[in-house]
């Protein structure tokens, strides 16, 4: 039963996802400040079908907490043997399970706009909820006609086959769906960038209203790909945080875009500034979004990381993508012409610095996007090429750089117009920081450069981040404000973790007998004994190492080779000791004929600073939302404050009420 | 009007992928154009060691046993890909000699360390020429060598495990 009322579940909301579409469209034909009659089923729709996609989803969940072996999709992914927490994450670590946590994610984010909303006016909500009525049914066209989660077998399993062992860590339970979320509240920032365009109001209190969206899509993106880089980290075993493979690429792209949209709403928030430009990245934000996801689940390009492909519903997701990003680019063209230009700034301003940083944002998207979608261009004229780090790297470093520069003075400018030699000092401030930390680094050695100018530059912007609060009483900054520092500061931090690995890194590879020692930075470390482990649904090899930093105690390290039976593969466990300072990072290999073991170890110094900025990063962003979210309800409260003391005066005939002191 | 024309161009370049996509999709992955130099000699190199680790190779260590000559480069993804199978090659008796392209002796070497070293030698090739003279024209790639150093069959792309039976059938025929 539980299979068939989630598949009836689909196919309801699938039916009022068509409905929320139709009765938004009448919206649009209102006259100004009217409502259309036949447009009043766009709210209620856009919450009932919410309701429905969620409870598709938790039966899913069900049927995979239970391994219910008769439904296809929990026999070809799960196992009764696999520990509870995995069978529950194994509900989205396949093809048709993912999907159904992307459209149940988009429904209910569509249901809380249509729930919550009531700033937009009628027309442009109407306009909204119909596009995303619209994205919402192509999804659930993919889920119910090409991957039916729900599809019983003619005969129920006697036992499933398993998840991918590479899935089976507590890293999945949150990385792809906080991805998911991400991507997902892009799609509102579509929706509402379309509907504000198709009813021509682009304007203030739009950007109002799309910028929590915005923030809120862009903190769980940050969260996502922090936390699947740490992910990858630690679980592939090779001791890298970032390869620009195409599934990380396909987050990193969004992100990008999300990151120059959340700026560029901003400004049209505050000083209705930049309407075309927000429109086109609010568009730009989601295609990359869905392009992620096409790129991921069509197996058109190679990646260590994908885990369901298949060409036929690669062709499905193009077309989707064709009917989402092909109408809204030619809705753009046709459109954002009519759309007025708002206000004019400065090329010295606030506002100049942002579009700087927006167009050096968009320049780096390009480059990744060039990068992931080269090796496709080449393999149409029958050349396969793979790219990787050496393009990446010193390509995306080019845009990066004037970037960092410009995010380090943005900050500290006027709106509209300012004069350079008003932040002098500043400027002056941060340039000679950022030299004299290049200069004594490279006076205790030598190192590569990019890493060198990368360690200046995260000194420089850590200062440069603390600045706009220079001279102004804290107590009384707002929150939003607070919000920015603390991203931006972590943006140094994060830059600073990238440049110490890749400046100070060591990395040593040894075969080491029982009982040897190999000294690697601060760390002699011993191979105590190497015996075999048992866990619930795999055997390894674990490595006893003995740690001790200068002499110091000893800390045991457990690195593991594990193989999984069901599906056979083979993961590498490495171990972690993390100081303040670092990571000791350790992984066991083969055995050699001789009876030593190979051992690889590398001491990484600020490693974890790389994550660290990211949370920073996410944390500076939630600070954001919520001081926006304050003003908003101080605003509220002070209107409705308002509204009474009038109704008051009215009723007292015109005399003024005695007012509380506060 | 010229502001009007720029807004089009984010639909043409969409578009383009778009195309370029559905292309892609309807092609059979599998269906490359072979070498033109399948059936004659290989030409004649001799490549330094791509890192310490392992000598280098030369047209001269092609000869008695049939061997794999397999194409590659620290800095590619399908590369990784193809790692467990070039192990299975090896497991199943294949002889494997490797050509680093474009790569630094500590990057193959890392790499190596990270997915296994199948091979018996690799050469340095770092501005393709090896490659180029032997009709490969990307990474990865994989050819079946005969015992008089001709080339009998071309592997290209990542090998994935359905291939493996494949190129031991082919190392087998070139006997």
């Amino acid at each position: 039963m539980i299979a068939e009322i989630g598949l009836a579940a689909l196919w309801l909301a699938a039916a009022l996802a068509v409905l929320q579409m139709v009765s938004g469209a009448f919206a649009l034909k209102a006259a100004e400040g009217e409502v259309n009659p036949l447009a009043i089923y766009a709210r209620p729709a856009a919450v009932v079908q919410a309701a429905l996609a969620v409870l598709a989803f938790v039966m899913l969940l069900y049927a995979f907490a239970v391994t219910d072996l008769s439904i296809k999709l929990v026999a070809s992914n799960s196992h009764s043997m696999k520990p509870f927490i995995y069978k529950l994450t194994g509900t989205w670590g396949n093809h048709e399970g993912s999907m159904l946590l992307w459209v149940g994610v988009l429904a209910l984010s569509g249901g809380m706009l249509a729930a919550f909303e009531r700033r937009l006016p009628e027309r442009t909500m109407g306009a909204t909820l119909a596009v995303q009525g619209f994205v919402a049914l192509g999804f659930y066209a993919f889920l119910l006609l090409s991957s039916n989660p729900f599809e019983r077998l003619p005969v129920p399993a006697a036992e499933g086959s398993g998840l991918n062992p590479l899935l089976q860590d507590i890293g999945l339970a949150i990385h792809p769906p906080t991805l998911y979320a991400g991507y997902v509240g892009l799609s509102v920032a579509f929706s509402l960038a379309m509907g504000a365009l198709l009813t021509r109001e682009v304007n203030p209190a739009f950007a109002r209203v799309m910028r929590p969206w915005v923030l809120g899509a862009w903190v769980l993106l940050t969260f996502g790909i922090t936390a699947g880089s740490y992910w990858a980290y630690y679980e592939l075993g090779w001791g890298g945080w970032w390869f620009w493979d195409p599934v990380e690429n396909a987050s990193l792209m969004p992100w990008l875009a999300a990151t120059a949209l959340m700026h560029s709403v901003s400004v049209l928030a505050a000083r209705d500034a930049l309407r075309t430009w927000t429109i086109m990245l609010g568009v730009l934000a989601f295609s990359m979004s869905m392009l992620g996801t096409f790129l991921v689940r069509s197996g058109v390009l190679t990646s260590v990381h994908a885990f369901a492909v298949d060409p036929e519903r690669g062709a499905f997701i193009l077309g989707l993508l064709g009917l989402y990003i092909g109408g809204a680019f030619t809705i753009f063209a046709l459109r954002a012409g009519a759309v007025a230009e708002g206000k004019r700034f400065a090329v010295t301003s606030r506002e100049g610095a942002l579009v700087f940083n927006n167009v050096m944002l968009s320049a780096i998207l390009a480059i990744v996007l060039l990068g992931t979608l080269y090796p496709l261009l080449t393999e149409a004229f029958d050349v396969r090429v793979s790219v990787g780090p050496p393009y990446f790297n010193p390509a995306s470093a080019i845009f990066a750089i004037p970037m960092f520069l410009v995010m380090a003075v943005g900050p500290l400018l006027r709106w509209r117009s300012d004069k350079p030699a008003r932040i002098q000092f500043e400027m002056l401030l941060l340039a000679s920081l950022l030299i004299a930390v290049i200069a004594l680094v490279s006076f205790f050695g030598s190192y590569p450069f990019l890493p060198l100018l990368g360690l200046g530059l995260a000194a420089a912007l850590a200062v440069a981040a603390v600045l706009p609060l220079r001279g102004r009483k804290l107590a009384r900054v707002p929150v939003a404000t607070w919000g920015m520092v603390l991203a931006h500061f972590g943006v140094a931090v994060a830059l600073f973790g990238m440049a110490c690995e890749g400046a100070f890194s060591e990395e040593r590879l040894a075969a080491v007998a029982p009982g040897g020692t190999e000294q690697i930075g601060d760390f002699a470390v011993t191979l105590e004994s190497v015996a075999p482990v048992a866990g619930p649904n795999w055997t390894a090899i674990e490595a006893r190492l003995a740690v001790r930093q200068d002499g110091g105690a000893p800390v045991l390290l457990n690195p593991q080779a594990r193989s999984f039976w069901s599906p056979p593969q083979s993961t590498s466990e490495s171990a972690l000791l993390t100081k303040w300072n670092g990571q000791l990072y350790a992984v066991i290999g083969n055995q050699a004929e001789d009876g030593r073991w190979q051992i690889r170890l590398w001491w990484k110094p600020f490693v974890t600073f790389i994550w660290y900025g990211g949370l920073l990063i996410a944390l500076g962003g939630i600070l954001s939302i919520a001081g926006r979210v304050r003003v908003d309800v101080k605003r509220r409260a002070a209107i409705a404050k308002g509204a009474q003391r009038r109704a008051d005066l009215d009723a007292l005939g015109g005399v003024p009420a005695p007012v509380p002191a506060e | 009007m010229r502001s009007r024309l720029i807004l089009w161009v984010p639909l043409a370049l969409f578009a383009f992928f778009a195309g370029l996509a559905a292309f892609m999709l309807t092609q059979e992955k599998d269906q490359f154009v072979e070498s033109t130099m399948i059936g004659r000699p290989l030409p004649d190199f001799a490549l330094d060691p791509a890192f310490e680790g392992l000598p280098g190779a030369a047209k001269a260590d092609f000869g008695g046993e049939p061997k794999l000559l397999n194409i590659w480069a620290s800095w590619c993804t399908p590369c990784i890909a193809e790692a467990p199978q070039l192990e299975a090659l090896k497991a199943q008796g294949a002889q494997i000699i490797g050509i680093a392209i474009r790569d630094r002796p500590e990057d193959v070497a890392r790499f190596l360390a990270r997915y296994g070293n199948p091979y018996t030698r690799i050469g340095s090739d770092p501005i393709s020429e090896v490659q180029l003279g032997i009709g490969s024209s990307g990474v990865p790639e994989t050819f079946v060598i005969d015992g008089k150093g001709v080339i009998r069959y071309q592997h290209i792309g990542d090998i994935r495990e359905s291939d493996v039976p494949v190129l031991l059938a082919e190392l087998e025929k070139a006997r």
